[in-house]
């Protein structure tokens, strides 16, 4: 018993890191899934985003807001987001995992 | 980092409340100590929110109270009119949610009490609360448009909330004669998905053009102009000509009164004999919206726009169609990025932050062909206690757009559809 209470109280030390969320999505991260499946699974012409890498991403939008890379809806949406802003959507992009 | 603040703030009062350690932190634990959350109404809002609470911190308790065991989606439905889907594509159940450690409750709410934190189930059971998120969707306003009422709409049907009604359409559609004149009543705003009218009548002509091709549609509107105008009428004109007749309110659009027996819609200038009517009727917040008190004269829920909390009532949020979002469209799409903005905020308040202000999405396809597909797309942040759109983001797709654009949205609108009803049920 004692050896099972060491052992529960080590674990509520510890489980609070496990239970905490990953991290918080900045501002208009969340929206993207609307549209981007999260697995390649998902039967749709738009790329899955996450655990990409976040350079690829910034690259994306950066073009997509100057008209540079051709879009259907991503150059209106990207216009909407700083660069900042597009930085810190693709660093949480980029640690998402299923 | 909000997870840790409170796992160690809640063991620390167990341990600091005398009791075994070893057996308190493990019950808080199973019990979920991070706060109840209640969410009312299982669409693409209440059922984003709530899976979505779980996943930004899974010792909150949350329940989702729904009176459906199946979900029926409406965006797609025009589709389902028009012959070219099946309403089993439109369904979708909660497993996914339950799953997930959401506690599901088949069973209506009937009654919000704000002061106790209290909802009330049509079973008598009660639920106690520290946020409500309250995602209820529409009701038909059966009093405002006169001649229109629930009997009304069995020969007149709205199929503005998918199921039963969606299917009668589909009916009413096969069983009219060719050369049958289709009428369809648009609202003036604010409504469900303001395209939808313009895509239903797109896809009903789609549907003429190919199978009674002598018929003949209408639209009737109370407004003088709506969602993707443009776009709409480029596209009717080179799909559809002489098929769609669209009439705006200065041209004596809004209906003001029907007659199901005659089949009549009466303007202020004429009285129209349609073989098959649809009436999109006006709209308001759920009852339940009213019933707890966070529906305004409007008939609609104002929010604030960082953490969708009632300005009425406190401690409930309220999100998708029947809230007053700015800018933000009543479409599923943004009922789902709100959804996940108030999870976030909910979870943050829960756990003593603050939560931060949000920016979010909206994109919305329509289809006027089956190969043919259209878009708007808006970006929105929190200004002045306001949801506005975000200047120089959104707008609609290219007016000048070749054929292989419009066949490569539509071909987008139906990966979205399938994207975001994985996201939200699958």
């Amino acid at each position: 018993m004692l050896f099972a209470r060491a052992v529960v109280v080590v674990i509520t030390f510890l489980s609070p890191g496990a239970h905490a969320a990953s991290p918080e999505p900045p501002p208009g991260a969340a929206s993207c899934s609307g549209c981007h499946p999260a697995s390649a699974a998902i039967a749709t012409p738009v790329p899955p985003l996450r655990g990409r890498d976040s350079a690829e991403i910034v690259t994306a939008m950066q073009e997509f807001r100057s008209g540079q890379r051709p879009a259907t809806v991503m150059g209106r949406i990207a216009k909407g987001f700083s660069d900042d802003e597009t930085k810190a959507i693709a660093a949480w992009l980029a640690t998402q995992r299923d | 980092m909000i997870g840790w603040r409170i796992g160690r703030r809640e063991f620390l009062k167990t341990a600091a409340s005398g009791a075994s350690a070893a057996v308190l932190p493990l019950s808080a634990l199973g019990q979920a100590t991070g706060g109840r959350v209640v969410v009312i109404g299982g669409g693409f809002a209440g059922a984003t929110c709530a899976r979505e609470l779980k996943r930004r911190d899974s010792r909150l308790a949350v329940t989702l109270v729904e009176a459906n065991a199946n979900f029926i989606a409406c965006p797609f439905s025009n589709g389902v009119i028009a012959g070219l889907r099946e309403m089993q594509d439109q369904q979708f159940g909660y497993d996914r949610l339950a799953q997930d450690g959401v506690t599901l409750l088949l069973v209506a709410a009937t009654a919000v009490d704000p002061p106790s934190h209290t909802v009330t189930l049509a079973n008598g059971a009660t639920l106690q609360y520290d946020r409500l998120v309250l995602a209820p969707g529409i009701d038909i306003n059966w009093d405002a448009l006169p001649g229109y009422g629930e009997a009304a709409a069995e020969r007149m049907p709205h199929a503005w909330r998918a199921g039963a009604q969606t299917v009668l359409l589909r009916r009413q559609l096969e069983a009219m004669a060719d050369g049958g004149l289709v009428v369809i009543s648009a609202p003036a705003n604010p409504f469900r998905c303001p395209p939808g009218p313009y895509e239903r009548a797109s896809l009903i002509a789609y549907y003429l053009k190919t199978k009674k091709p002598k018929s003949k549609l209408i639209i009737l509107d109370s407004k003088d102009a709506f969602s993707k105008q443009r776009l709409f009428q480029n596209a009717w004109a080179a799909l559809y000509p002489e098929l769609i007749e669209w009439v705006p309110l200065s041209s004596g659009g809004k209906v003001t009164s029907v007659d199901p027996a005659a089949m009549t819609l009466t303007t202020d200038f004429a009285t129209h004999k349609a073989d098959v009517a649809t009436i999109v009727p006006p709209q308001k917040a759920a009852r339940i919206a009213g019933l707890a008190g966070v529906a305004d004269r409007s008939g609609w829920c104002p929010i604030d726009p960082v953490s969708f909390a009632s300005t009425l009532q406190p401690d409930i949020h309220v999100i998708g169609d029947a809230a007053i979002a700015g800018a933000m469209p009543k479409s599923a799409f943004a009922a789902n990025a709100q959804a996940k903005a108030c999870a976030a905020a909910v979870a943050t308040v829960l756990a003593g932050g603050t939560p931060v202000a949000p920016k979010l999405i909206n994109t919305c396809y329509s289809l006027v062909a089956p190969d043919y597909g259209i878009s708007i797309a808006g970006v929105y942040h929190p200004v002045n206690g306001q949801l506005v759109d975000v200047e120089g983001a959104g707008g609609i797709s290219p007016l000048d757009a070749p054929a292989s654009m419009r066949a490569e949205e539509a071909n987008i609108a139906n990966g979205w559809f399938r994207t975001i009803t994985a996201e939200v049920f699958g």
